[in-house]
């Protein structure tokens, strides 16, 4: 609409004047940031709401809440078991991703670097499997962590949970490590380093950026994943992670939409402050999905 | 590990001395392979091979007994409705969400693209604050929002005196999948967004420059030179969200659980619902499940051949990208 009210307007009077840059990024700045901010609205209202009383709620009042409370955390944290689903969360969280990014850049770096023999086949395996919906797998994956005595451990789930993304990490580290000169191998050959030794001080190291993508790509799965630990906690509630938590908390406390906004708040906190701290990383490996 | 141990044992009996002098060669870089190859054998490749024997099987709960039955879990899917319309459904939100979070997201990406907006940064963090927020929380924030009750968004229809009554937009059966569609798009649209902008990155700064010393309009620049250059990755980005649309799993089962009265039950919530959730006295029905799984799988692996063929094809027409 504006661009048409605009375009005609420049018919008629000068168009330098009209359409001068600086004046039109100053007004698609406006209207992006009107965008912006109705984006983001829904989740600053929730925010707001988890401050204020159940009543306050759905009394139709303004983002500030008139009387701030810390009830609402207080509750959410001791009775809806809240506290204890946030260190589950985070013990799954950061033993899936120590896991899954030494994995990965072990598999990458002999991927993308060792001719060893089928190693094209492996490749080819790993595209195949690219795209399998979690809806195919879950039930094999339920069932084995059974049958390893995990179906019901915070371990088992742990470990399904370094599936997820793997063959997506790998394929990154290995694109990565396929790029570097050659000289940095045959150098240490010729001080009589081995592979295992290249790996660990030389290739590792140089990697960093690839690192820090998959451990924020993987936190920000492992902190939201759903399917997985809501199949693995059905039969035992102590071991819920925040998500199922707060799907469960409604569940069972559909009314106290104060305790649910509180529990959400606490959830969405950590991951939001490291998204904002290593965006750049996060954006990075997304970017790289495309590219490559 | 079994793989290696597969190439090893067979490299005796091998005729061509040479692989085996190349496996005992390359033992170290198997060694690297070990952690990720058990993760990726246990969590993708074992299950991929399971679904499909299981798929076979009448088997009514994890510990129960299993029972061969052929391929009987497949006749009776084809003549199940829950199951033809889950299929239909996921496929229907699959259409409506992806074009139009594509559109969304490549005008927010050409917007953003402009390296003089100074706020494009924050612009961009927020609109991809949905895509980090839980599910789970998403659920809580729209039933809050869209509800009926003096919801926020039905309070501002109703001001604006559009509707005469709340509408029930997660309780009425035929908006509720739309609804969804909506929530899908907003949440996601920060990384299709993502997506674009490293498209754009390839277009050259200097044609922007050129076409400015000739005089042509920025949206002529954009129609004509640019779109046609990020073409071709519009085929992948619509694979990667049209993959993402048919796991749309966690927000459906959150939300609505797949109600009012099934309206809007996905394939996985389908699946979920069969194997691990079943209502009024029925038993979990894991073979069944499996065999629903496994046609899903198929449908989604047939799009992806479907899809990359279409990306080789697009990239074959540029030369820029061949």
């Amino acid at each position: 609409m504006a661009d048409v009210a605009l375009s005609r307007s420049s018919a008629i009077t000068s168009r330098q004047s009209f359409l001068n840059p600086r004046r039109r990024r100053l007004i698609t700045s406006v209207v992006l940031a009107a965008i912006c901010i109705l984006w983001v609205y829904p989740l600053v209202w929730m925010v707001s709401a988890s401050f204020k009383s159940n009543s306050e709620i759905f009394a139709g009042g303004g983002l500030i809440p008139e009387n701030p409370t810390f009830e609402n955390f207080v509750r959410a944290w001791h009775e809806a078991n809240i506290g204890a689903y946030f260190f589950n969360t985070l013990f799954v969280t950061v033993g899936s991703v120590l896991i899954t990014t030494i994995s990965a850049a072990l598999m990458g770096y002999a991927l993308g670097r060792r001719p060893f023999p089928g190693r094209a086949a492996l490749f080819g395996l790993m595209l195949f499997t690219l795209f399998i919906p979690q809806g195919y797998t879950i039930i094999p994956v339920f069932e084995l962590l059974s049958n390893l005595g995990l179906g019901q451990s915070l371990w088992g789930l742990m470990l399904a949970t370094c599936g997820h993304s793997i063959v997506i990490f790998t394929l990154l580290f290995a694109g990565y490590f396929s790029q570097m000169p050659k000289e940095l191998e045959e150098a240490s050959r010729m001080d009589g380093v081995g592979p295992v030794k290249t790996f660990w001080y030389v290739m590792l190291p140089l990697s960093k950026p690839i690192i820090v993508t998959v451990v924020v790509m993987q936190t920000l799965q492992a902190w939201n994943d759903f399917l997985l630990p809501l199949v693995i906690t059905l039969a035992n509630p102590a071991l819920r992670t925040l998500s199922v938590g707060i799907y469960s908390f409604r569940g069972e406390h559909f009314i106290d939409w104060g305790g649910m906004t509180a529990g959400s708040t606490i959830t969405i906190v950590p991951v939001i402050i490291l998204f904002l701290f290593l965006q750049r990383y996060f954006i990075d490996g997304l970017a790289g999905a495309v590219k490559g | 590990m079994s793989a290696t141990e597969l190439h090893i044992s067979h490299a005796p009996a091998a005729t061509r001395q040479g692989l085996a002098a190349r496996i005992w060669k390359s033992r170290i870089d198997y060694l690297f392979l070990v952690p990720g190859l058990l993760i990726f054998g246990a969590f993708i490749v074992w299950p991929l091979i399971a679904s499909e024997y299981y798929s076979l099987l009448t088997w009514t709960g994890f510990g129960a007994a299993k029972k061969f039955v052929g391929l009987q879990n497949y006749r009776e899917l084809l003549q199940d409705e829950f199951f033809l319309n889950a299929f239909k459904r996921s496929f229907l939100f699959t259409l409506a969400t992806v074009p139009l979070q594509m559109f969304i997201s490549l005008v927010f990406a050409i917007l953003l693209n402009n390296k003089l907006l100074k706020l494009s940064t924050l612009f961009r963090t927020m609109i991809f604050l949905p895509v980090v927020t839980p599910v789970a929380v998403i659920a809580i924030v729209i039933a809050l929002m869209l509800s009926p009750f003096n919801g926020p968004i039905n309070g501002l229809l109703l001001d604006a005196g559009l509707f005469e009554r709340a509408v029930d937009f997660l309780g009425s059966p035929q908006l509720v999948l739309w609804t969804l569609a909506g929530v899908f798009v907003w949440k996601w649209t920060g990384v299709t967004l993502i997506y674009w902008l490293a498209a754009l990155q390839t277009v050259p700064d200097e044609l922007y420059e050129a076409a400015k010393l000739d005089g042509v309009r920025t949206w002529q620049v954009t129609v004509f030179v640019v779109l046609p250059i990020i073409a071709p990755f519009a085929v992948v980005i619509g694979l990667i969200s049209a993959i993402a649309a048919l796991n749309v799993f966690p927000l459906i089962q959150s939300t609505t659980q797949g109600g009012p009265f099934f309206a809007s039950e996905v394939m996985e919530v389908f699946i979920f619902r069969i194997a691990f959730a079943p209502s009024g006295g029925m038993v979990p029905q894991l073979g069944y499940a499996s065999a629903a799984g496994v046609l899903f799988g198929l449908a989604v692996m047939i799009l992806t051949i479907f899809q990359i063929v279409a990306v080789r094809r697009a990239r074959r027409k540029d030369p820029a990208n061949g």
